[in-house]
């Protein structure tokens, strides 16, 4: 959104930058330029209107956790659900309804079902967020002047800077400008 | 428009057909055509939304009126006056023996099941990699939100004192009473929140892209604020749409078998009791399918009024119209087998109660009402076995309408035939619907307009990022070169 006095195609001396930003018009300049930073050894995320096909491998990134997160929920879910009907129904207050037994195993199937349902579905929304560290007010790269596009139209590409100091900012700099990037800029931490 | 030059209805093998017509063609385009309607300014809001809302608002006027009547009448006025209106309380709804059961449940399955659509469009299609569904998914998962709201008023009212509501929690009280979890009503209340809160959750991690692009592209403090809280800093990150792919692939995989369990547990309701006509065992597919049915029928009526209101016939083609046309020829061709099998069972049963009270539906004092349903359900959908027909907006939009009305019949057909001849022939009896059955009925069309409308007006009702990422040029091995192209960019 609104430019930023400390975003300058140069950080002043002495500045570590958070990463080298730049932005292509294609999903397709932006995928071959992550694999070759990757095979370059850098560090990098990407920020694109939505999602591109593989573009997590091009850029060296695992699979996501998510799914062990939302297991765990599911059968706390299920177990869970099934020994409150146990509970409720055979140790807390058994009540003869309709000469039903008290532990009908076939008639607990339903709410298990719902409730294993409902406890994944919220392992799934809280385990995204969470592990996207978000809601987040602000990141290093939304200083980039023209970054509002990045859910438009327009392909970002962010070379993150380490601590291990292997990150060569001028090498990542002729990277991205000989695969045409626009704008590109050190953004601070 | 381009829609009318193009025709994608027709499958070329060498060529597949586009699944959205790009005006240029580009991202941004995208972005615009779908942002803008959430953009204009309030005071420039088109005169036929605000006349369709006041319509809509006067219809939620009308349901908190009878509501509030049936409520205070029936608990808080001291004395239980009964009226002519039917009595006091439920009793407002024209409810007395034989016919417990009427407008309410019937409200209550025709809302719930058109909710089923939105979940079939956003998970089914999904998992069976049905790219044209990005068009239409938005709106139809918001049609569910809100049929699900609409549905859950007839219960919420029906179990009378409504302050007691929580009781169906199993939450530890002073009583030390519990849900009776043998019994499918206490089934159904879980299945019905459950899928309520689901379908909220799974819509909303499909809004948060969205609201970041209405966020970035504010042209002033307070949109951008608004939309910003509400899309939790989304930034587009390409690990972040790592995790954001396999969730909503989970969420897609966890609704499909919720929305199949949700109207079976509702016909559970009826199949678990031992009513002729209700105790059989092919209502949860049966109900399964009049759901879809009717749910895409419902679809179709909202989708064909907002592509032409807002001129999105690019977006939402003609294929798509003709996709949703050929699902409900197939699912009410399913609602017709059902109709059929019923009969064959109850006379292959040999059980004679079974006989009578089918033969008492289709030539008893309601054949009115089921061959009003045979007609609406069964025989009018085959017309779309014509191309013609299919791919007319005309007949389609007709079509959906007297789907809608073929399905309510259903439930009524169901739930009010097999109660009102009991028995006992002394206690047979008519139902009519009272002044207040009339007035919840049209109300909870009032709920469900006012929430789609505002809806429509604040939210982006196309998936912004998901219509982009279908474009041929999202794909990241796609060439320029049309020849060679082709074929890997269209799904």
């Amino acid at each position: 959104m609104g430019e930023r006095p400390d975003t300058n195609e140069k950080l002043p001396d002495g500045m570590q930058p958070f990463a080298l930003v730049g932005y292509f018009d294609t999903p397709k300049d932006l995928y071959e330029t992550c694999e070759e930073l990757r095979d370059a050894g850098f560090k990098m995320d990407a920020h694109t209107p939505f999602p591109i096909h593989g573009l997590e491998k091009a850029m060296g990134v695992g699979a996501s956790k998510l799914p062990w997160i939302v297991l765990a929920c599911a059968i706390l879910g299920g177990i869970g659900a099934f020994t409150l009907q146990w509970w409720v129904h055979s140790v807390e207050y058994p009540q003869n309804i309709s000469g039903k037994p008290f532990f009908a195993y076939e008639a607990y199937i339903p709410v298990t079902f719902e409730l294993t349902v409902l406890a994944s579905a919220f392992g799934t929304f809280l385990g995204l967020w969470g592990l996207c560290r978000l809601p987040q007010y602000f990141h290093p790269v939304m200083q980039h002047p023209s970054f509002h596009r990045a859910t438009d139209d327009k392909f970002f590409v962010a070379v993150e800077a380490n601590d291990s100091g292997t990150f060569d900012v001028d090498r990542a700099r002729a990277i991205l400008t000989k695969r045409g990037a626009h704008e590109v800029v050190e953004v601070s931490p | 428009m381009a829609s009318e030059k193009i025709d994608n209805t027709y499958e070329d093998p060498t060529h597949r057909a586009p699944l959205v017509l790009g005006e240029d063609g580009s991202f941004q385009a995208v972005s615009d055509r779908i942002s803008s309607v959430v953009e204009v300014p309030i005071k420039k809001t088109a005169k036929p939304w605000v006349l369709l809302l006041l319509m809509a608002l006067s219809g939620l006027a009308l349901l908190g009126g009878a509501l509030t009547d049936l409520i205070v009448t029936g608990n808080i006025l001291p004395g239980n006056p009964s009226g002519p209106a039917g009595g006091a309380g439920t009793g407002r709804w024209g409810l007395n023996h034989p016919v417990g059961w009427a407008w309410d449940i019937t409200g209550f399955v025709f809302w719930i099941g058109i909710g089923h659509a939105g979940t079939l469009i956003s998970a089914i299609l999904f998992l069976f990699r049905q790219k044209w569904r990005t068009s239409i998914n938005r709106a139809a998962e918001a049609m569910t939100l809100f049929a699900v709201v609409s549905a859950l008023l007839y219960p919420t009212v029906h179990v009378g004192r409504v302050w007691f509501l929580y009781w169906v929690f199993p939450i530890p009280n002073q009583m030390g009473a519990w849900p009776n979890f043998r019994s499918p009503l206490a089934w159904d209340f879980f299945a019905v929140s459950t899928y309520g809160t689901v379908s909220l959750l799974f819509w909303f991690v499909g809004l948060v892209p969205d609201l970041a692009t209405i966020r970035d592209r504010a042209t002033n403090k307070i949109r951008a604020v608004i939309y910003g809280i509400f899309a939790l800093g989304w930034r587009g990150s390409a690990r972040h749409w790592v995790h954001y792919e396999r969730a909503y692939l989970i969420l897609a995989g966890l609704s499909t078998p919720l929305v199949l369990s949700v109207h079976t547990i509702v016909s559970f309701d009826f199949a678990t009791s031992v009513i002729p006509g209700w105790h059989t065992t092919i209502f949860p597919p049966y109900f399964v399918a009049g759901a879809v049915f009717s749910g895409f029928a419902m679809v179709q009526t909202l989708m064909l009024i907002a592509r032409k209101a807002y001129g999105w016939e690019n977006l939402i083609t003609l294929r798509h119209v003709e996709n949703m046309n050929k699902i409900m020829m197939a699912t009410g061709t399913m609602v017709g087998y059902a109709y059929g099998m019923e009969f064959f069972i109850a006379w292959y049963s040999g059980n004679e109660y079974e006989g009578f009270a089918f033969i008492n539906r289709a030539f008893g004092p309601y054949s009115w009402a089921y061959w009003t349903m045979v007609s609406c359900n069964v025989f009018f959908p085959q017309l779309f076995w014509f191309k013609g027909v299919r791919t007319s907006l005309g007949a389609s939009f007709v079509l959906s309408i007297i789907v809608n009305i073929g399905m309510w019949f259903e439930r009524f057909v169901i739930i009010v035939t097999s109660l009102h001849r009991d028995f006992l022939p002394s206690s047979w009896g008519y139902f009519r619907p009272t002044v207040t059955d009339i007035a919840t009925f049209i109300g909870t069309f009032g709920l469900f307009f006012t929430l789609f409308l505002l809806f429509i007006r604040v939210l982006p009702a196309i998936a912004i990022s998901e219509v982009k990422g279908i474009l041929p040029q999202a794909d990241p091995h796609h060439h320029d070169d049309h020849a060679h192209g082709k074929e890997a960019a269209h799904g």
